[in-house]
């Protein structure tokens, strides 16, 4: 005989706003097999967990339903609070009140009876719930961290220092991400390289990291503490133990004139080349798409003149199966271009720059050894213009969001202009300054003080060139709108961050969540900002969201923890919510008559196939199998089974119908 | 395919240079243009800055007309009234609503199935394709085309070529011969209505454009909408006064440009009737 406790939460005011939660109390206690029913503010709370556990044993429940929220967060606190009542956590299902009643619908007397509808529906269903037990699998204790930015870098390291193995996969020829590009570091101006190439070889010198760079991600299977990641490692076209990195081939290329990425196009590079001098690894690497010797057939001039003889023209793209325990992703951002304004031109004025590139122009490595140099001319520019929120904060161009870093780079660009040169004017067109940070809005205000640089509070109409100098038109919305124009010598735009390429692909690989903008999306905005949907899987850096370094690297070590207690553990339990081939006394073993259906349609490959033997070793039965380890309890192959031999722990066929009966009839 | 206009109360008036110039492109290629018949005013700036209602009933009058008329989609050469057209016909579409509200206004059934077609369009689908060997006088002339603010905004509403750097125009003219310059001030303000109340307003923002053309060496400015042929070309004297320049750059209707280009007259293509001296074509 089922006893069944229901416990309805108000959450607050917000179910008990709209919904009656007394009458729905009332109405459910007087149902068959209810042995309790009470209500309570916030059933989540400790006195409301109480509650349950004291419940559970005073009145013997065989079932509990949790009328309440969502089961999105606070299942696994009921199914905890029922667990320390004495009750396997199994038999507690959740009513969700909230999302789907109370949050979407008017206060009235229909709302409150759908609120009662849907607490019958879990009566019935907890009825059918059997105790189930976790299953537990074992824990791969390797770490990959996918992108080798400063967000990668922190996160490996931190993980690889615990004394756990890291994988780290970098798209690139090096690592270093954009923090390498960086000329300096608001909001203290240290030089970039100077903290971040010592981390670059510290990674590549860490016993417990192994660097793939010039790698990609081909897939990922597998779940939390057991997935199985094949790498493509893409041909550099050349023997890294041989190569002892001289560079002598790179001087030698023929092929001169390709834009060079690390410089944002402001230099060239050759076809066979180092990214840039502080590279880690700092080997070449040929660009097979714009060598000679891949386009026409002949050249290699690389092959003969390298003294090691490292050059390999046939190397194959290698695919690495890897184990792997845990994945962070740190695969960063990219910004916009200028040809994403049309009404600064398209792109088609050299002098309008974007910040990437400014940073290039201000770097002591960069293309014009750190002299800001107008890109048309080569000349010093008098004047500069910076364009703040270019792109950003605008729903018109489809970017709503602030991209967080660009007040603060501003800054730093006219500082660094006028600390060059001094008799320089900066303008920065501003819509608000966000400064919020340690020390930032200090920084912006030295640059006002200080620096003298001129920030006029409007947005930019239009650039055109005139006469050599770029006419740049806005409002200064602080002096009653007039207009402004600036004849200008150079302008920077602060173009907004976006996702990464491939970022997109990428989490459909991985089967993790991302939102319109292509960002990666945490699990919780609030309470679990590091892990995404997909256990075992989590976040670091810009590929989130746009974020400045500080934050960057807080959110790498903050994932690096969360993978470490991981690894903390040998074994992982999960939920045993996996599906199931129901299995019977011989001669029958089983009703699945091994037509194999459920295989082609399980998203994780969890079915294989199993063999029944007898004594003389001849098989007399086959049938469906399912792993529960990699079964995600999805019930796609419940649904295709013909002769119904498959069922869903927790959601069997037998308590949808219940739940379905208990809506259609009157109570 | 039956083509009608819709001349609105310039292309009698202070335009009929460019109504000219259309009808003699017309005549030329054989293309019949018949007028909206009983056509009332658009309701230009005026009604939409005093009452929504009136802004959106006349030119639903009009298109209801064209309808009764049977005409497949009709040019509007003049710019506001283009805009004004097809703002309605574009409101008049998303809310039913208030389609049957400006329908009983009116008291005329209206469907908004007659297209609505700029003078370029018009230009692009009916005469460039018949232009081979037609053009006999090429318009080998420096010239920055103008297209103001109606032509190509908004663009959400419009969807005609791009807001911020229009092009179609510029394509045009290079198909006759014309070298299209770069031109920033395609579609800077003219100063459009204040021509009246305030004119020393347009004598400084149409003098801008006018002389950012002639920098740029241009020699002639090409336009497709008769506010701002009116400012730059009417205008002049109080432009040149207020610059205290002599700015002699004529502004010519793109449809002028290309009937000289066909070999057209002067007269025919109505440039006698301007205020600038026009000495190229």
């Amino acid at each position: 005989m089922a006893r069944i406790g229901v416990f309805v939460c108000h959450c607050g005011e917000n179910i008990s706003a709209t919904v009656d939660c007394t009458k729905v109390a009332e109405s459910i206690g007087k149902l068959k097999h209810v042995a309790l029913s009470a209500e309570y503010k916030y059933m989540c709370s400790d006195p409301g967990q109480t509650l349950i556990k004291d419940a559970i044993r005073e009145h013997n429940l065989t079932g509990v339903v949790v009328s309440a929220c969502s089961p999105r967060m606070h299942e696994p606190t009921f199914r905890r609070a029922c667990a320390e009542g004495g009750l396997n956590p199994f038999l507690c299902e959740m009513a969700n009140l909230r999302e789907h009643c109370s949050w979407v619908h008017e206060k009235n007397d229909l709302t409150t009876e759908k609120a009662i509808d849907i607490v019958r529906t879990q009566v019935e269903k907890v009825k059918l719930n059997h105790a189930l037990q976790p299953i537990r699998v074992p824990v791969t204790k390797r770490a990959l961290v996918i992108g080798g930015g400063i967000a990668g870098i922190q996160a490996a390291l931190d993980i690889a220092n615990t004394g756990h193995k890291v994988v780290m996969v970098e798209r690139s020829p090096s690592i270093g991400g954009h923090m390498s590009q960086l000329s300096e570091t608001f909001p203290t101006l240290d030089c970039s390289q100077c903290i971040l190439t010592p981390r670059m070889v510290e990674v590549a010198q860490h016993p417990n990291i192994t660097l793939y760079t010039y790698a990609e991600i081909e897939s990922v299977e597998g779940f939390i503490g057991n997935f199985k990641v094949k790498v493509r490692k893409k041909a550099k076209s050349l023997d890294e133990k041989t190569c002892t990195g001289c560079g002598l081939c790179t001087t030698k290329c023929p092929q001169k004139k390709i834009p060079n990425e690390f410089e944002q196009g402001m230099g060239m590079r050759p076809a066979i080349y180092i990214p840039f001098p502080q590279a880690v690894p700092n080997k070449p690497v040929i660009d097979r798409e714009h060598c000679t010797y891949y386009i026409k057939g002949k050249c290699k001039v690389c092959e003969i003149v390298c003294p090691t003889k490292a050059i390999r023209f046939d190397q194959p793209d290698e695919i690495l199966d890897l184990d792997i325990g845990a994945i962070v992703i740190a695969t960063g951002f990219d910004i916009k271009h200028a040809d994403f304004f049309p009404e600064y031109g398209y792109g088609k004025y050299k002098d309008v720059i974007d910040g990437l590139q400014f940073e290039r122009l201000a770097s002591a490595s960069g293309p014009t050894s750190g002299v800001i140099q107008r890109p048309s001319d080569g000349q010093v520019p008098k004047n500069i213009v910076f364009v703040a929120c270019a792109g950003s904060r605008d729903p018109a161009k489809g970017i709503e969001y602030c991209s967080k870093i660009c007040c603060m780079y501003t800054a730093k660009h006219a500082m660094l202009y006028k600390h060059k040169f001094h008799e320089g004017k900066a303008y920065i067109f501003y819509m608000d300054i966000r400064a919020g940070g340690k020390n930032y809005e200090e920084f912006v205000r030295r640059a006002i003080e200080e620096d003298h640089v001129d920030y006029v509070r409007g947005r930019i109409s239009t650039i055109y060139e005139k006469n050599g100098k770029l006419i740049v038109k806005g409002a200064d919305t602080l002096l009653g709108g007039q207009p402004v124009e600036i004849s200008a010598d150079m302008v920077v735009l602060a173009t907004a961050g976006v996702a990464n390429s491939g970022a997109e692909e990428l989490a459909q690989k991985l089967h993790v969540s991302y939102d319109s903008h292509k960002f990666f999306a945490e699990a919780h905005p609030k309470l679990k900002p590091v892990e995404t949907n997909t256990a075992g899987i989590f976040l670091a850096g810009a590929c989130q969201n746009p974020k400045d370094i500080p934050d960057s690297v807080s959110q790498a070590s903050g994932a690096a923890v969360k993978v470490a207690a991981l690894f903390s553990q040998d074994e992982l339990t999960r939920e045993p919510l996996v599906a199931y081939v129901n299995r019977m006394a011989p001669p029958l073993y089983s009703t699945c008559v091994a037509c194999g259906l459920c295989k082609p349609v399980c998203p994780y490959q969890a079915i294989e196939s199993e063999e029944f033997k007898n004594r003389e070793g001849k098989v007399i039965k086959k049938a469906a199998k399912i792993n529960e380890g990699l079964c995600q309890g999805c019930g796609t192959c419940v649904a295709i089974c013909r002769s119904k031999s498959i069922d869903l722990h927790g959601y069997s066929n037998n308590q949808v119908y219940a739940e379905v009966v208990a809506l259609l009839n009157e109570y | 395919m039956k083509t009608g206009i819709y001349p609105g109360c310039s292309l009698n008036g202070s335009a009929r240079d460019y109504n000219e110039s259309v009808f003699a492109l017309a005549e030329a290629f054989g293309l019949k243009l018949e007028q909206v018949a009983d056509w009332n005013c658009c309701g230009a700036t005026a009604a939409h800055n005093l009452n929504k209602d009136l802004s959106l009933a006349l030119p639903a009058r009009i298109l209801s007309l064209a309808e009764q008329n049977g005409m497949d989609e009709i040019i509007v050469p003049c710019a506001a009234c283009y805009n004004r057209l097809t703002v309605t016909q574009n409101e008049l579409k998303r809310d039913p609503e208030l389609k049957n509200r400006i329908s009983e206004v009116i008291e005329m059934s209206y469907n908004g199935t007659s297209q609505i077609i700029n003078v370029i369009e018009w230009i692009d689908k009916y005469i460039i394709p018949e232009l081979e060997g037609k053009v006999i006088k090429p318009f080998d002339r420096k010239v920055a085309c103008y297209y103001g603010c109606l032509l190509v905004r908004p663009y959400k509403v419009l969807g005609y070529d791009r807001p911020e750097d229009p092009q179609s125009m510029d394509i045009v003219m290079s198909k006759i011969g014309a070298t299209p310059v770069y031109y920033p001030f395609k579609t800077e303000c003219c100063g459009a209505g204040f021509s009246m109340s305030r004119t020393d307003i347009v004598a400084n923002l149409s003098g801008k454009i006018i002389e950012d053309a002639e920098s740029r060496s241009a020699e002639a400015i090409i336009v497709a909408c008769p506010m701002c042929h009116s400012n730059l070309d009417m205008r002049r004297d109080d432009i040149n006064k207020y610059w205290n320049k002599k700015f002699e750059i004529p502004v010519i209707f793109i449809t002028q440009a290309v009937g000289l280009a066909l070999g057209l007259s002067a007269e025919k293509v109505g440039l006698k009737r301007h205020f600038v001296d026009v000495n190229v074509g």
